[in-house]
Parts: C-alpha cells; sequence; structure tokens
C-alpha cells in the first residue's frame, strides 16, 4: 500500500486535537469561574500572595518560546535545518526554564505550609483553599502539557536531524508547533486569572 | 494543492508579534498595579483576549490558513463560553 | 456502477498480512478489522452487562434480599452502567459500524488515521481492564454508580482510582475515534461526494463525532478531579471544605447528557439508512434529516441540567433548561416524521432489518414521550429517582440504540462477513426480543409513577405484582438475545453466500463484493448524484 500523504489532514487532526485541549482547560475555567463568584473576596488576597513578577517572566518565557518556533518552522522551510535546529533547541531550553521558575515558586507555597490538604492552608477559609487547590491543579496540569510539549519538540528535533522533516514535509513540525503555541495561549489565560486579578 | 496561498512567514513578522504580546504583557500588569475595581477583570480579560488573538493568527497561522479553522476555532471558544454562561445562570441567581 | 467481478481481489478476511493469526487482527490498521475487533469487545461486554442486569432483576422479583445484599447490588448497578454506558452503547455504533462502514459508504481507502485508530481500539481495552481491575482489588467494588457523584466518590470504601482512571481511558479512545472521523469526512469523499451527497449514516457520525471531540474532554477533566479530590484532598466539590458538589453534577452532565446523543445519533443514522433501502424509496426530507442531526447534536450540548431538576439549582436555570429540553424533542421528531413519511406509498421489502428499524421507532417513541414527561419541572420532581427514569433511559438507550445496533448488524451482517443470516430464526429472535423488552421495562413506568425509587435492592410490598412482571420481562428479553446472537453466529458458519447487494441498496457499501476487498474499492467511486435513489 502506497502512503498517500495529506498535510492537511494530519493539521486538520491536530486543530481537532487541540480543541479537545482547550475544552479539557475549558471545564476547569468554568470551575475557576463558579468559584470565584462565589468566593471573591478571598480569590482577590490570595492572589496577591503569588509573585507577579515570577508570573510575568513566565509568561515573556514562554511568548518568545512560542516565537522560537514558529521560525523555526520557517527557518525549515527555507532549507535552513541548522537555524531550525537552534530555535528548537531554543525553545526546548525556554521550556525547561520555565519549569524550573514553577519548581521553584510551587516550592516556595509549599515551604509556607500552602498546599492542598495542609492544616495552615484549612485554617485559612474556603476560599483560599479553593484558590490554591484550583491553582495547582491548573497551573499542575499545564506543567503537565508542557512537559508533554517539550517531549514532543524533542521527537521533531531528531526527525529534523534525520532528515525526515525538511522543506517540502515539514506538518509534523508545524504540528508540534500548534500544540506548543496552545500551551502558550492556556498561560495568557492563566497568567491574568491567577496572578492579576487583584 | 494550497501551495499558492502558502506562502512562508518571515522572520521578522514574528518578531513584531513577540515584541507587541511583551509589551501587550507589561501592559496588562502595570494597569492590574491601578485600582480600577470589577473593571480589573475585565481589562485583563480583553488584553488576554487580543493577545491570544495574535497568537492565533499568527504564531498558529490561522490567517493564512483555509477559513474553516479560524471559524472552528471561534466557533469552540465560544461554547466554552456559552457553557460557562449557562453554569453561571444556576450560581447567579440561587 | 454494477457489482465488481474483480474476484482475483483477496477480501480483508482472506487476505494475508504481515502478521498471522490473532496478530493479523490486534496489529491490523485495516478499518474493516478494526471495527470487527471493536464488535467482538462490545459484543462479549453486552453480555457481560446483560448478564449483571438479568442478576440484578432477579434480586428484585422480591421484597428483600433475595440473592444479593445492598452491597452487592451497588457494585452490581455500577458495573452495570459503566460497562453498558462506557465500554457499550457510546462506542457501539461509532466504533463498530463506523469504522466499518464510513470509509465504504463515502468511497475511501479508510479513515483518515488507521495508526491513530487502532490504538484507540487499545485504550478502550485498556479501559476496559481497568474496570475489571476496580472490581478484583481494594478492599470494595465501586459502588457509586456510573455517574461518580461527588463527594460521596471521594469518601467511599470502594476501589474509585481504576474505575475512574478506566473511564478517562473510554473517554480517550471515544475522542480519537471522533477526530479520525471527523477528519476522514473532511478530507476523504470520494471524488463528486458533495457535503449533500452523502448518506445520512455518514452525516449522524459526523455530527456524532463533534460530541465526542468537545464534550469527552469536559468528563475527563471531571473525573481528572475526582481522582484529585481522592488523593489529594484538593476540596473541588468537597462541602467542608468549600467546593459545591452540585458543580460536579454540572460537568459530569456537561458531558453525559450530550454523550446520550452520541448514543442515539448514529442509531438514527443506520435506521435512516435501513428504511430508504427496504422502501425501495429516496428518505423524505433527507436535508431536514441532515439538519435535525446537527440541530440535535447542538442544542443537545446545552441541556445537561435536566438531570439536576431536584438538586437545588436556581429557579432561572431551571426554566431555561426546561426550555431546552423540549427544543431538543423537534429535531428528533422531524426524523420520526420523515421516517414514517418515506414509508408512504413505498413499496415496502419485509426483512428483518426493516422489522428492527419498525420496532426501533415503536420503542424510541415510548422513550421520547417519557423524556418529555421528566424534562417538565413540576413532573421530575415527583419522578426525579423513581423507576419512572430507569425505564425511560432503557427505552432510549437500550431501545433506541440496542435496537438500531442489532437492526444494522443485520442489515451488514451480509456486507461484513459475506453470508447471509437465517432470516426465520433473526425474526424468531427479534420477536422473542421485543416481547421481553416491552415486559421488562413498561411495569417500571408504573413502578415510578407509584413512587418506587431506583438504586435500592429492596423495595416495598406494594410494588411486588410489577416486578414479578418486570423480572420475568427480562427473562424473555435474555432469551430472545441469545437467540439473535446465536444465529448470527450461526450463520456465520452455515449461512448461504451473500451477493455483493442483497437488499437493492443504493449506498456505495453495496456496490463492492461481500466481503469487502481490502482496499474498499477497486476504482475509485466516482459520484453523480445523491443516495437513495431508486427509480
Amino acid at each position: 500500500m502506497e502512503e498517500h500523504r495529506d498535510d492537511l489532514a494530519s493539521k486538520t487532526g491536530m486543530w481537532l486535537f487541540l480543541f479537545t485541549e482547550m475544552l479539557l482547560f475549558g471545564g476547569l475555567f468554568v470551575v475557576y469561574s463558579v468559584y470565584r463568584y462565589i468566593n471573591a473576596d478571598a480569590f482577590h488576597l490570595a492572589a496577591q500572595e503569588l509573585s507577579v513578577p515570577v508570573g510575568t517572566i513566565n509568561t515573556i518565557i514562554l511568548l518568545i518560546s512560542s516565537a522560537t518556533i514558529a521560525m523555526s518552522v520557517t527557518a525549515i522551510r527555507k532549507n535552513n535545518k541548522k537555524l531550525s535546529l537552534l530555535l528548537l533547541g531554543f525553545t526546548i531550553l525556554l521550556g525547561l526554564v520555565f519549569l524550573g521558575n514553577k519548581y521553584f515558586e510551587w516550592g516556595h507555597h509549599i515551604k509556607e505550609n500552602i498546599y492542598p490538604g495542609s492544616p495552615v492552608l484549612a485554617s485559612r477559609g474556603q476560599g483560599d483553599v479553593l484558590f490554591y487547590g484550583l491553582y495547582y491543579f491548573m497551573t499542575g496540569l499545564h506543567a503537565l502539557h508542557i512537559i508533554i510539549g517539550l517531549v514532543f519538540i524533542g521527537f521533531i528535533a531528531r526527525l529534523i536531524i534525520k532528515d525526515r522533516i525538511v522543506s517540502d514535509n515539514y506538518v509534523l513540525l508545524e504540528n508540534s508547533g500548534l500544540y506548543w503555541h496552545l500551551v502558550d495561549l492556556i498561560w495568557i489565560f492563566l497568567f491574568p486569572l491567577f496572578y492579576l486579578i487583584t | 494543492m494550497e501551495h499558492e496561498k502558502d506562502h512562508i512567514i518571515p522572520y521578522r513578522t514574528f518578531l513584531y508579534v513577540l515584541a507587541g504580546l511583551i509589551v501587550l504583557t507589561l501592559i496588562s500588569v502595570t494597569v492590574t498595579k491601578i485600582h480600577l475595581g470589577t473593571l480589573t477583570v475585565f481589562i485583563a480579560l480583553l488584553i488576554a483576549a487580543v493577545k491570544s488573538t495574535f497568537v492565533l493568527r499568527i504564531f498558529m497561522h490561522l490567517k493564512f490558513e483555509n477559513r474553516m479553522f479560524t471559524i472552528m476555532v471561534i466557533a469552540v471558544i465560544l461554547l466554552i463560553g456559552v457553557v460557562i454562561f449557562i453554569t453561571l445562570l444556576d450560581y447567579l441567581y440561587r | 456502477m454494477s457489482a465488481h467481478e474483480g474476484m482475483q481481489e483477496p477480501n480483508y478476511l482472506e487476505f494475508k498480512g504481515k502478521y498471522k493469526g490473532i496478530y493479523s487482527w490486534i496489529f491490523s490498521t485495516d478499518h474493516k478489522r478494526i471495527g470487527l475487533l471493536y464488535l467482538f469487545s462490545i459484543l462479549s461486554l453486552f453480555v457481560i452487562g446483560a448478564t449483571i442486569g438479568l442478576l440484578m432483576k432477579f434480586e428484585l422479583i422480591a421484597p428483600g434480599k433475595t440473592i444479593m445484599d445492598a452491597k452487592a447490588y451497588n457494585a452490581f448497578f455500577t458495573l452495570h452502567g459503566i460497562i453498558m454506558i462506557f465500554a457499550v452503547v457510546i462506542p457501539g455504533l461509532p466504533a463498530v459500524f463506523g469504522n466499518f462502514m464510513l470509509p465504504l459508504q463515502i468511497g475511501a481507502k479508510d479513515v483518515a488515521f488507521p495508526k491513530l485508530n487502532l490504538l484507540s481500539w487499545y485504550l478502550y481495552v485498556a479501559g476496559v481492564l481497568m474496570v475489571v481491575i476496580s472490581q478484583f482489588t481494594g478492599d470494595q467494588a465501586p459502588d457509586t454508580g456510573w455517574t461518580f457523584y461527588a463527594p460521596y466518590s471521594f469518601r467511599t470504601a470502594g476501589n474509585m482510582l481504576p474505575a475512574v482512571f478506566g473511564a478517562f481511558l473510554l473517554g480517550f479512545s471515544s475522542i480519537l475515534t471522533g477526530l479520525n472521523f471527523l477528519v476522514t469526512i473532511h478530507r476523504m469523499r470520494a471524488p463528486g461526494m458533495t457535503w449533500l451527497r452523502m448518506p445520512l449514516f455518514p452525516w449522524t457520525l459526523y455530527a456524532t463525532a463533534w460530541i465526542q471531540l468537545l464534550a469527552t474532554p469536559i468528563v475527563g477533566i471531571t473525573l481528572l478531579m475526582i481522582v484529585a479530590e481522592r488523593l489529594f484532598n484538593i476540596g473541588f466539590f468537597d462541602p467542608t471544605l468549600g467546593g459545591d458538589p452540585v458543580l460536579y453534577q454540572h460537568l459530569f452532565w456537561t458531558y453525559s447528557h450530550p454523550a446520550v446523543y452520541i448514543m442515539i445519533l448514529p442509531a438514527m443514522g443506520a435506521i435512516s439508512e435501513i428504511i430508504p433501502t427496504f422502501a425501495r424509496k429516496i428518505i423524505f426530507g433527507y436535508k431536514f434529516m441532515v439538519a435535525s442531526s446537527l440541530l440535535i447534536a447542538f442544542v443537545g450540548y446545552f441541556v445537561w441540567g435536566h438531570h439536576m431538576f431536584t438538586a437545588n439549582m436556581s429557579g432561572k436555570a431551571l426554566y431555561i433548561f426546561s426550555l431546552l429540553t423540549f427544543l431538543v424533542a423537534i429535531p428528533s421528531a422531524i426524523k420520526v416524521f420523515n421516517w414514517i413519511s418515506t414509508l408512504y406509498k413505498a413499496s415496502i421489502y419485509l426483512q428483518t432489518p426493516f422489522f428492527w428499524a419498525m420496532a426501533f421507532i415503536f420503542v424510541f417513541m415510548i422513550g421520547g414521550f417519557s423524556g418529555l414527561i421528566i424534562g417538565s419541572l413540576a413532573a421530575d420532581v415527583h419522578l426525579h429517582d423513581t423507576h419512572f427514569v430507569v425505564a425511560h433511559f432503557h427505552f432510549i438507550v437500550f431501545g433506541g440504540t440496542g435496537f438500531a445496533f442489532f437492526g444494522a448488524a443485520h442489515y451488514w451482517f451480509p456486507k461484513i462477513t459475506g453470508k447471509m443470516y437465517d432470516a426465520l430464526w433473526a425474526n424468531i429472535g427479534l420477536t422473542v426480543f421485543f416481547i421481553g423488552f416491552i415486559t421488562l421495562y413498561m411495569p417500571m413506568f408504573f413502578l415510578g409513577v407509584a413512587g418506587m425509587p431506583r438504586r435500592y435492592f429492596d423495595y416495598d410490598e406494594v410494588f411486588h405484582t410489577g416486578n414479578i412482571i418486570s423480572t420475568m420481562g427480562s427473562w424473555i428479553l435474555y432469551s430472545g438475545l441469545s437467540i439473535i446472537i446465536t444465529n448470527l453466529f450461526v450463520s456465520l458458519k452455515r449461512g448461504v453466500k451473500a451477493p455483493a447487494d442483497p437488499w437493492g441498496g443504493s449506498t456505495l457499501e453495496w456496490t463492492i463484493p461481500s466481503p469487502p476487498p481490502v482496499e474498499n474499492f477497486i476504482e475509485t467511486p466516482i459520484i453523480t448524484k445523491g443516495p437513495y435513489s431508486y427509480k
């Protein structure tokens, strides 16, 4: 059986998959809206404890990484394999820095005994419990997506090295980019909802 | 088959958009420092919406794709909005 | 386009690929073989689920403990629900007949992503295994019902984690099937097959696939939250920590109501194939059929609240949900009218699939009308959580999807296996099954109105008569089921050879030999007219 290649089909498939990811987080946004509505003041106060500078830096890191992976597609299409790989490497590096920041941020909160199930958190009232519950769950799920994205991009980089992704067959690279942009897109909403709405 | 409209996006487009996105992020951070009450939420989400439009249209090149994709994306976003709205109908009037 | 005589092409059952024996099935990426993998998995689970149902009905033959106590009964209805909903009816028509027939009906060689198609079967099997594991590990089998309602689902000693994770995997499998179908329909229709020349079964699969894609993630995240709740005690749905259990119900039904349309839409699609074929007539109101499928999928997304009328929602939400529920009845009714109108002045060919279609319409209408009764706010206060609801959804889910499944199984049996089933035994099976079905579920309406609650192993003496009739119905139904399944298996061995087009059908699958060749179409068909053209 000769493989018939349909790039538009695989791109459509990727977009449809991204829709499921959007809905996955969409469910969490439903939960967030309801609990924020019920506990408006507590969410307001709890959000002030998150570090805006760290959040801002992480946002900018993700935005830059999005731009680098998008440019990597341009590079491969201009037949510039080296630059494409370099940009992908840069994307992976930025993703790791993001995770590192997140690690220290979580560590900081956990050191202050703010984590789900902690008695200190419970004593601060239900609004705080829900805010931090959502914070850990949503940023955690997002971080998990970052990790999946990094593995995906690493796999794509391997294909570029092996010349399986070239200037006229680059849809997989594009798809990994789409995934990475979606992860960025979700962060664009998580950032104001947790760090800025004070 | 769609090769004619499949043009290569130049590097500088991405850099401009990136600069724009960073500026918007900084604006968003600055604005929340001013006390505007409920408007803060509105502005923060508005800026997030503008940022995501850029990401969707340029980074995810919806601008250069078949219209169908744009329609689907808008439909999905609306769907999430409607689900949140209907769920809130319960909580707002309880 | 006449039946192709290209007999030198091996059919998909005889084809010798890279692998042999069982491996030629479980490693096959051929949509037809994957369809059959699903068929056998789903059929086995269906028999298990039906047997559990039979045991539950036997428990209810008399008040008090008959064969099981409350704990066992709770575990049984949970397992019955999880298996039947997540592993049988949701994938039932799309994964079996959708997989097999979609590429044939749109003139494609396979689905868009054959490997992904196989992966979704593996996810399905993994999900089922997790559910099985939940039964045999831990201190106690899950006992929450298939709905996993919070806060009980994270407080019970039942072994919830594997069951919930299993449901998550089954959902993921369903998403991948939907994604595959959407891309297939968008990209792989035969030349000339415009959207409005596509048969109705693919159309319903299209509408279904959108629901699978856009609703299933919501239950996915909800189940993950239940997992997090059990593991980390976060408090999402725990009232003592500020969470709201009603929000769990919102999220759960945001998926699980559309899931009902995942079950029923392809069933309606299969019926829409059977009726024009045996009526020898173009389907009445093709465009309305298409539009009503899409409308059902769309409106059906926003009616989830009618499962929660007694859960203390706000008044505004209540009447909006009730209104939307009534609205969704309109496109379903359009379909029924169109099926009936197709029969008007038709020259009807009385064969088993057609009888199944008629039986479907009958039970589906009873199910649909009873749905309107519980969709109205005041009536639901009385009927909520009674046997009336049990009767209602069995009429829709078992009567609707189940009847259509068997109708489709008989309709496409010659195409899939290359053999004809034994018509006499098929008709006897259907008759017994139908009588059993009505005897089993009809008394439940009366029991429900009289106030018998669901999900108890015990009941008051006043409900005894109805329950005896109902339990006897379950025996008849089970006998009918045995006849039908045995007949199909015996026909597989002994049936006479089927021609390419035994029914005089006009959709593309009937233009190729039975069973179909590996690559489906020897030459790509070119479509010049709509489906169902009979002269």
